[in-house]
């Protein structure tokens, strides 16, 4: 019976996030169009400049936007993070999460099962990115597909736990800009998602040991091996342990008696 | 308390059996891969690497000679013939040993070079010289000594026996060499610097890559004359990179492949059309091509990225780059 009250309230949370996001058509398109204008235009037009000595996982020389393709993957699930963490806070200013938070369920719970939602929807997202790539000529092995659904789930319930983290700081929706300029700009370009490491490291050695503990490049790297059906044990552990990290340290910060929650004035 | 343990014992017996019988037949069904060996001649190391490319794994590397360049293999897979261009040169190896068993005289600085069908017959370009040398190798001996253009480097022989090719790069011609007499009987004006030749197995056409024009040219063996010219192009690489060099054509007569050198692409040109129907980025400076024995596969030398990549023909993806030493240059296969 108890299990079914978890069930129902996990459920209604997934339900309501993938309806809110199908309804919302714009959100979407521009959930798809970020990258697309990365790949199409950005890719293209370093194609030619950027010479891509062969590693790991890739056996061969590859265009820049075969490069740029799990990043890309990582740019959509960073993004699909940061915005479950912007419906936190509206719906924080709506009053609808008082509704969420009085659910006699565990915090951790209801925050896991938002968490779940988000990457639910960011699947989604990332697979249509991949079908529109596959038909630019971005092709992976049959398994890269398959393999890669748990590497994005990782991957997107790391990003989304460090987005209800930073939810958990944020008072009011105009705030949130902030989150753009101090945390998904650097995290995207210090990573692996643009540049390789070795090319990074010509230029600056200091960016690139950045760019190496950015967890977001760890979880960029899950992915990209993971599309050439191989597993990155070190990208994994790295991911996983970011993901425990965050995820304790949001629901630390939604308790109402210990975290955040008590300088903004409760839920 | 015997009984069961003979049942236990028959069981398993059973059970090894049948998974016994189970492998036999895997094997059956899969044993048609065969195992194929590829030599690379690198002219910097001034060494040959022997390479497994169904593990897709660098096996070896023997010394050759000075600056190793042209490379063949006979029709009985036994014997490879090497270029050593700074020894003035070409070397006997055994395909199986690696030893050298001889020699041939090859004039000055040989570099590139062609086998007769038959497999007795050396032809090599004397670059400097502008001459071709004739070679008949069982007695070791240069026949004669062709004068063509300057600076002869692509040559080649038809399937038929009837044309030896030697394009000279300054004089820009293809000159058509009467294997019979080993006189020119025609020469064909064709596009600046032509770099290498390559008949179709009917030998009823020549193909001609122009590395300063970034183009193909398809000869018609009766004629003598152009019959279809086309230039490559590469999404996001300028003009002046796009150099065709080495050039093959499949027996089938389905598709032709050419390397473009600097443009770091191979064109695969549909031999019916005449249409480029896609590239593929491989290794730096891609210059010379060959075929898999049952020809699935394609591989190139990628002289500055000191590798060599492998190519699958059916699906049209460059599978793998493997570094094989400095200056990877000519390339051959033995089944």
């Amino acid at each position: 019976m108890i299990m079914l009250h978890y069930w129902r309230a996990m459920w209604g949370i997934i339900n309501r996030e993938l309806w809110r996001f199908i309804t919302q058509r714009e959100r979407f398109i521009s959930a798809l169009i970020r990258p697309l204008v990365w790949l199409f235009v950005f890719a293209a037009g370093f194609r030619a400049s950027l010479g891509l000595a062969i590693t790991p996982p890739y056996e061969t020389y590859i265009l820049y936007e075969v490069y740029i393709t799990p990043g890309l993957i990582g740019m959509i699930q960073l993004f699909n993070g940061m915005q479950s963490s912007l419906s936190m806070v509206y719906d924080r200013e709506m009053g609808s999460m008082r509704i969420l938070m009085v659910c006699p369920l565990p915090r951790w719970f209801l925050l896991l099962s938002k968490l779940l939602a988000g990457t639910g929807v960011s699947l989604l997202q990332v697979y249509v990115f991949l079908a529109i790539a596959w038909f630019y000529d971005i092709h992976a092995p049959w398994q890269g597909y398959l393999g890669i659904l748990p590497a994005l789930i990782l991957s997107g319930l790391m990003l989304g736990a460090l987005g209800l983290l930073l939810s958990s700081f944020i008072k009011q929706l105009e705030n949130f800009a902030g989150v753009m300029n101090f945390v998904i700009f650097p995290m995207f370009f210090m990573s692996t998602a643009l540049y390789p490491l070795w090319k990074m490291k010509e230029s600056s050695p200091l960016l690139s040991l950045l760019a190496h503990y950015n967890p977001f490049s760890q979880a960029v790297e899950l992915i990209r091996f993971a599309l050439y059906g191989q597993f990155n044990q070190s990208a994994f552990i790295y991911t996983l342990a970011a993901f425990l990290i965050f995820m304790a340290a949001a629901i630390i910060g939604y308790n109402p008696s210990k975290g955040m929650m008590v300088k903004k004035g409760g839920a | 308390m015997l009984l069961k343990k003979k049942n236990v014992d028959n069981l398993q017996a059973d059970s090894i059996l049948r998974k016994l019988s189970g492998l036999l037949l895997t094997l059956a069904l899969t044993g048609t891969v065969q195992a194929e060996t590829v030599f690379v001649t690198l002219e910097k190391d001034n060494a040959l690497a022997i390479v497994d490319p169904l593990a897709g794994k660098l096996l070896k590397t023997v010394a050759v000679g000075q600056r190793p360049r042209g490379i063949a293999i006979s029709p009985d897979n036994k014997l490879l013939y090497v270029a050593t261009s700074d020894e003035n040169t070409i070397k006997i190896i055994n395909a199986e040993t690696l030893k050298e068993v001889g020699k041939l005289p090859s004039g000055e600085d040989p570099e590139t070079f062609a086998l007769n069908p038959k497999g007795d017959i050396l032809y090599v370009s004397n670059e400097d010289d502008s001459l071709v040398t004739v070679i008949d190798i069982a007695k070791k001996k240069i026949i004669k000594q062709i004068k063509v253009g300057v600076e002869p480097e692509g040559i080649t022989v038809s399937p038929d026996n009837n044309w030896l090719i030697s394009a000279s790069e300054t004089t820009n011609m293809v000159h058509w060499i009467d294997t019979k007499t080993n006189t020119i009987i025609e020469n064909t004006l064709v596009d600046p610097r032509p770099r290498a030749a390559s008949f179709t197995a009917d030998s009823q056409q020549l193909w001609v890559t122009s590395e300063m024009a970034g183009s193909l040219m398809i000869l018609d063996t009766k004629t003598k004359q152009i019959i279809k010219t086309l230039k490559f192009e590469v999404q996001g690489v300028t003009a002046d990179k796009i150099q065709p060099v080495g050039v093959v054509i499949d027996k089938a007569g389905n598709k032709g492949y050419v390397a473009l050198g600097p443009a770091n692409r191979v064109a695969i040109v549909n031999a019916k059309t005449f249409a480029v129907e896609k590239v593929l980025l491989v290794g730096q400076r891609v210059w010379n091509l060959a075929f898999s024995p049952d020809q699935k596969r394609l591989y190139t030398t990628n002289g500055t990225s000191n590798d060599i990549s492998i190519i699958d023909l059916e699906s049209q993806t460059v599978t793998q780059s493997l570094g094989v030493g400095n200056y990877p240059w000519g390339v051959t296969v033995k089944p």
